[in-house]
């Protein structure tokens, strides 16, 4: 896999006069993502299929198309610290992995989120090691999901361009001060070319304010002392005020999304997308590009008169309790497709059906929640798969399928 | 956005910091100062106020986990007058790099007032000559980056109770590396050759040195030829450690000296590929000094007191044999010649 190079200027269609279309891979999308938003400091490390991203990015930079610090670590722990480092000093920064990769930076990325560093990162989705699977599985990012990462997943190209921005401008907000981590499911999105709208600089500089760090920046001129070590007596405040973070991340998103929508004209509704939710009665819930067959398959039975729907999540931290009570009320029946797995987990499920479920425990008239592992490893989700969980979703909801246990899609027994 | 073609100048750019010929030439001013809760008699702690001092007020201290952080920043308290930021155990070369980068990209982009800042990584033996070897290794080859890495050198995992690490001496009584009834000696690893292994391997790498806080005035002098030079550099210090090493504090001072009085320690600095050997340890090779026996060194601390004469004989023996031996004495360890 070589990806062309960062697509040089066309003197046809000025950037800066408004946004042009390019056929382009989710890597891509995200390293003009990169380029739009100036950020200073950027570091690599190689591992697929995130790597595409970097790639794209090293050829922006030799071409002239972007100024930044570029950075190939000799490992990702190097490769998050390096960045973290720079965001303390106020480059605005950008960094990412995939599986392992992101697994070995795991001290960074945990002491980023304890620092209240608005780093972004995009996570190719992966399969963790052993096997060593390419194909994507969502926990490689899942893991970070208590430490104070805001987490989203996007489905296409265009979404993840987008959402780039947005995290920037949320992650920078001194109301959030809160690193976010971009999830693109690896190869369907990260290798997958479609037509994204490229926003022009002028039209990011009115959504993106520049990263000010104020009074946290570590600068000869303002000699602070930045993560001493505190003990008993303090850390528990501190634990607090990053909760009191991610709490308002919630109403910073929002602000994101209303702003994104007037001044791009897209970006939808913040935290999920509701696929023909109206009058439904059968719910699916997935992540990422999951999506594409899922919403083939709502289609299909639509058409047969089925009341099926589809709620996509896009951002799973903050966790969308409140949309996801809202969305899913007054169905039947609620079948969660996760592509992770969480191994002896309450009733074997995979991390998103547990926190469906516990989002949903105190609604009234809460549904039956069926939960289905699927697509891991990159293994295909078929329209036929989900018309299946469909079915067996149905069958929980009626009372003809033990709702407290999961099922595998697709596997081999 | 237009892309900016880098002159040597633009990142060669360092503060000029000349030499202090003599203690009296040192400027009063302090920038570790009191806030810290270090042991007594604790040389790193003496290290961490030569090297700020040497740096001046326009620098920023990255300190890697280890005693230099756990024991001189309690929340709510610092010693440094300077900016300062921890960082992890393995992250010393990273914190550097990533300081670095940023200024560098804000100050051409005009986000940041254009002005040489120093950046100070500190790393103690474990996280720099075990845990952090290879950021340290990637941090030397950004030749481009004006960056120091000193590591504080007390041989062990001094803050976590003293445990044994790539940089202890040989046999040295750990709370890792008990000598007991059975093995009397378990730590049998030779200290490691940090600054020598990686002045050798960074070629391009413009100043690395070897230090050690007895000798304050050399010390502090590394420490700005290191900021002055341009790119990357090295500097490690050997400090005598109360608690680690099991002495009285009021030694420390004079086992710096016998460490390097024996030849443990070599003092050497090695500047735009020219190795040079300092002080006592040039009069050593020079012939005028003689080496005084590790004897002296070993029975002044309680670490090596499970040591019996066959076991000082034996590091008597690792010692003569890098200065007698080596290919560069007390430097570079390959004897033979290519040409036989």
């Amino acid at each position: 896999m070589s990806p062309k190079t960062a697509t040089a200027r066309n003197p046809d269609k000025p950037r800066d006069t408004g946004e042009h279309e390019e056929l382009i891979s989710g890597s891509e999308a995200i390293a003009h993502a990169c380029r739009l938003a100036d950020v200073d400091v950027i570091t690599a490390y190689p591992i697929r299929p995130y790597d595409t991203v970097m790639q794209y990015v090293a050829g922006m930079i030799s071409n002239g198309d972007f100024d930044c610090e570029y950075i190939v670590a000799e490992s990702e722990h190097s490769q998050f610290e390096i960045v973290k480092h720079a965001s303390a000093v106020g480059a605005r920064v950008f960094v990412g992995s995939s599986g392992v990769g992101w697994f070995y930076a795991f001290e960074a990325l945990a002491v980023t989120a304890g620092l209240r560093l608005p780093m972004v990162a995009m996570v190719g989705n992966r399969a963790l090691d052993d096997p060593g699977a390419f194909g994507v599985e969502h926990n490689d990012a899942l893991a970070v999901r208590d430490l104070g990462w805001m987490l989203c997943w996007v489905e296409t190209a265009q979404e993840a361009l987008d959402t780039a921005l947005i995290a920037y401008r949320v992650a920078e907000d001194t109301r959030v001060r809160l690193p976010c981590a971009i999830s693109c499911d690896g190869a369907f999105l990260t290798h997958s070319q479609a037509i994204v709208k490229v926003p022009s600089q002028k039209m990011v500089d009115s959504f993106l304010p520049p990263y000010d760090r104020g009074d946290k920046q570590l600068h000869p001129d303002n000699p602070i002392t930045i993560a001493p070590q505190a003990n008993e007596d303090w850390l528990m405040e501190m634990r607090k005020q990053n909760d009191m973070a991610a709490r308002r991340a919630r109403g910073v998103i929002i602000e994101a999304y209303e702003d994104l929508n007037k001044k791009f004209g897209r970006g939808g509704e913040p935290f999920i997308e509701r696929y023909m939710m109206e009058d439904a009665e059968i719910a699916l819930v997935g992540m990422g590009t999951l999506a594409m067959p899922v919403k083939v398959a709502v289609r299909k039975m639509r058409a047969q008169g089925k009341k099926v729907g589809f709620v996509r999540v896009r951002w799973f931290r903050p966790f969308p309790t409140i949309e996801l009570q809202d969305a899913l009320k007054g169905v039947k029946a609620v079948g969660v497709i996760d592509r992770d797995y969480g191994f002896g987990s309450g009733f074997h499920s995979g991390v998103l059906a547990n926190e469906l479920r516990a989002a949903l425990y105190p609604s009234k008239n809460r549904p039956k929640i069926a939960s289905f592992i699927a697509g891991l490893g990159g293994r295909e989700v078929t329209a036929d798969n989900v018309v299946e969980i469909t079915g067996l979703t149905r069958d929980a909801g009626n009372g003809k399928l033990d709702d407290q246990d999961t099922i595998w899609i697709g596997v081999r027994e | 956005m237009v892309a900016n073609v880098e002159t040597l100048d633009d990142f060669l750019k360092t503060q000029v910091l000349d030499p202090w010929k003599g203690p009296k030439k040192v400027p009063a001013a302090e920038y570790f100062t009191s806030g810290h809760r270090t042991c007594q008699g604790c040389e790193s702690a003496q290290l961490m106020k030569l090297m700020a001092k040497a740096g001046g007020p326009r620098s920023i201290i990255l300190g890697s986990t280890g005693c230099m952080y756990v024991a001189n920043t309690t929340y709510y308290s610092t010693p440094w007058a300077v900016p300062w930021m921890h960082t992890q155990l393995g992250s010393s070369g990273s914190a550097a790099t990533g300081t670095v980068a940023a200024l560098r990209a804000m100050m051409r982009k005009g986000k940041m007032k254009k002005e040489p800042i120093n950046v100070i990584a500190v790393c103690g033996d474990g996280g720099g000559a075990d845990m952090g070897l290879s950021a340290i290794s990637a941090a030397l080859q950004h030749t481009h980056y004006n960056l120091l890495i000193l590591l504080y050198d007390n041989e062990s995992y001094a803050n976590t109770d003293i445990q044994v690490s790539g940089s202890s001496p040989y046999g040295a009584n750990s709370t890792f590396s008990t000598p007991g009834k059975v093995k009397r000696i378990m730590n049998k690893r030779w200290k490691k050759n940090t600054a020598a292994m990686l002045a050798a391997g960074h070629p391009d790498v413009r100043y690395v040195s070897t230090v050690c806080t007895a000798y304050p005035v050399d010390a502090m002098n590394s420490v700005r030829r290191a900021l002055t030079i341009g790119g990357p550099t090295f500097v490690h210090s050997l400090d005598p450690c109360p608690k680690g090493w099991d002495y009285d504090p009021k030694f420390s001072h004079e086992l710096g000296e016998l460490a390097v009085e024996t030849g443990i320690w070599p003092l050497y600095e090695v500047e735009e590929g020219q190795l040079r050997m300092i002080g006592r340890s040039k009069r050593i090779v020079e012939g005028q000094f003689k080496r005084k026996p590790v004897r002296e060194y070993l029975r002044r601390q309680g670490r090596f007191a499970h040591f019996i004469d066959e076991d000082i004989e034996y590091f008597q023996k690792k010692i003569d044999d890098m200065w007698e031996k080596w290919l560069i004495p007390g430097v570079i360890p390959f004897a033979g010649k290519l040409n036989p």
